[in-house]
């Protein structure tokens, strides 16, 4: 259930951007989340409900936007099927991950009078 | 208020963040991995299953290395001492982090577990996690290498299953394979599923009871032991790196 830490990570961040930009009221937080990131989704959102009340979140939404995860070789940039194991054929190199582990909070739609 | 029509609806603007969820725990771990550099101390996120045998190999390798290197581990439980407890009897000089209800270890808590620490004379230290396959993988520590303890009992598909962990995996523990006789666990298949989420597959067979494979364990740690440093014995509190540093309050800090 580490979900929950990272939302008070990200509630955090929040309050510290809105700060800095003199905002009042959040209204939706766009968040990206890898396929491989570990974080289960249904859980973050929970999590997100549960800890927003009162805090500068409040009734935000939370909106995420998922990656798939892809490799690549870094020698001949082949990529990878899902699944398939994890060193080319051809160059005998193991894959490097191109995406898939992010936990990215991207943007922040707030109420900014001084911006 | 909306400046086209005069709605009355607040003006709502986009903040362009872009920035990692936890890089409050990267920036810590960054710190710790500075004070690990520093102490010329080789540390080891040991990760794994309640049960997969974390302490007990642990034990094993103080045995191996007794006169030979100095070990030091914290563990990470979520309610006893008991893991510490079979550690410092074993002979590595050891303190637990209790968690409560937490799930993982973060950066902060071995921060905080490092500056209570009896010694700072390890040459390997063991940051053993709480038993969790999933949630411990995703907090960066300060480590230098991520090793999981995959017990035979727990069956050939856990790397399929759990691929986040086994992904961030920087050496594999295959544990108990003195059970291998008793079980129908193919070590094939086992390492076929780990070629397909790690992309350099690396895994040790090892017995805690035997002794088994806890050689080449030992050989694997001491490859990647950084040079000595000299700075041991004191605590000058030295940062490689530059960011605002705030402690639980209860550690004066020195000049530098």
């Amino acid at each position: 259930m580490h979900e929950y830490s990272i939302v008070a990570s990200l509630i955090d961040r929040v309050q510290q951007e809105a700060v800095a930009h003199g905002g009042t009221r959040v209204h939706r937080l766009h968040v990206k989340i890898g396929e491989l990131a570990g974080v289960e989704l249904d859980l973050l959102k929970t999590a997100f409900d549960t800890f927003r009340e009162k805090t500068i979140c409040d009734g935000a939404e939370l909106a995420i936007d998922t990656v798939s995860a892809a490799w690549a070789c870094p020698v001949c940039n082949r990529s990878f099927a899902k699944g398939a194991i994890l060193r080319c054929d051809a160059c005998g190199q193991p894959a490097c991950m191109v995406r898939g582990d992010e936990i990215i909070l991207e943007r922040i739609e707030m109420e900014a009078p001084d911006v | 208020m909306c400046e086209t029509c005069g709605c009355g609806d607040p003006e709502i603007v986009p903040i362009e963040v872009q920035a990692r969820i936890l890089s409050d725990n990267d920036a810590q771990a960054a710190h710790n991995r500075s004070h690990f550099e520093h102490l010329g101390v080789l540390a080891i996120n040991l990760m794994g299953s309640p049960g997969a045998g974390k302490t007990a190999v642990l034990e094993a390798t103080a045995k191996a290395a007794a006169g030979r290197l100095k070990l030091g581990a914290v563990s990470g439980d979520l309610a006893t001492e008991r893991d510490a407890d079979r550690l410092n009897a074993s002979g590595i000089v050891s303190s637990t982090i209790t968690t409560g209800s937490a799930c993982h270890l973060d950066a902060r808590l071995v921060h905080h577990a490092l500056h209570h620490f009896p010694s700072n004379e390890s040459d390997i230290f063991f940051i053993e996690n709480v038993g969790n396959l999933v949630c411990p993988a995703i907090y960066d520590l300060g480590q230098a290498a991520n090793v999981v303890a995959l017990s035979v009992t727990e069956g050939e598909d856990k790397p399929l299953k759990y691929p986040v962990m086994f992904q961030k995996a920087d050496l594999v523990l295959l544990t108990k394979v003195d059970l291998i006789p008793h079980l129908d666990f193919d070590v094939a298949a086992v390492e076929d599923a780990l070629s397909r989420v790690m992309p350099e597959a690396r895994m040790l067979k090892v017995s805690a009871r035997t002794g088994e494979g806890i050689d080449a364990w030992l050989k694997w740690l001491e490859e990647r032991r950084p040079p000595r440093t000299g700075h041991r014995g004191h605590h000058d509190h030295h940062h490689a790196h530059d960011h605002p540093h705030e402690h639980a309050g209860d550690h004066p800090h020195e000049p530098h």
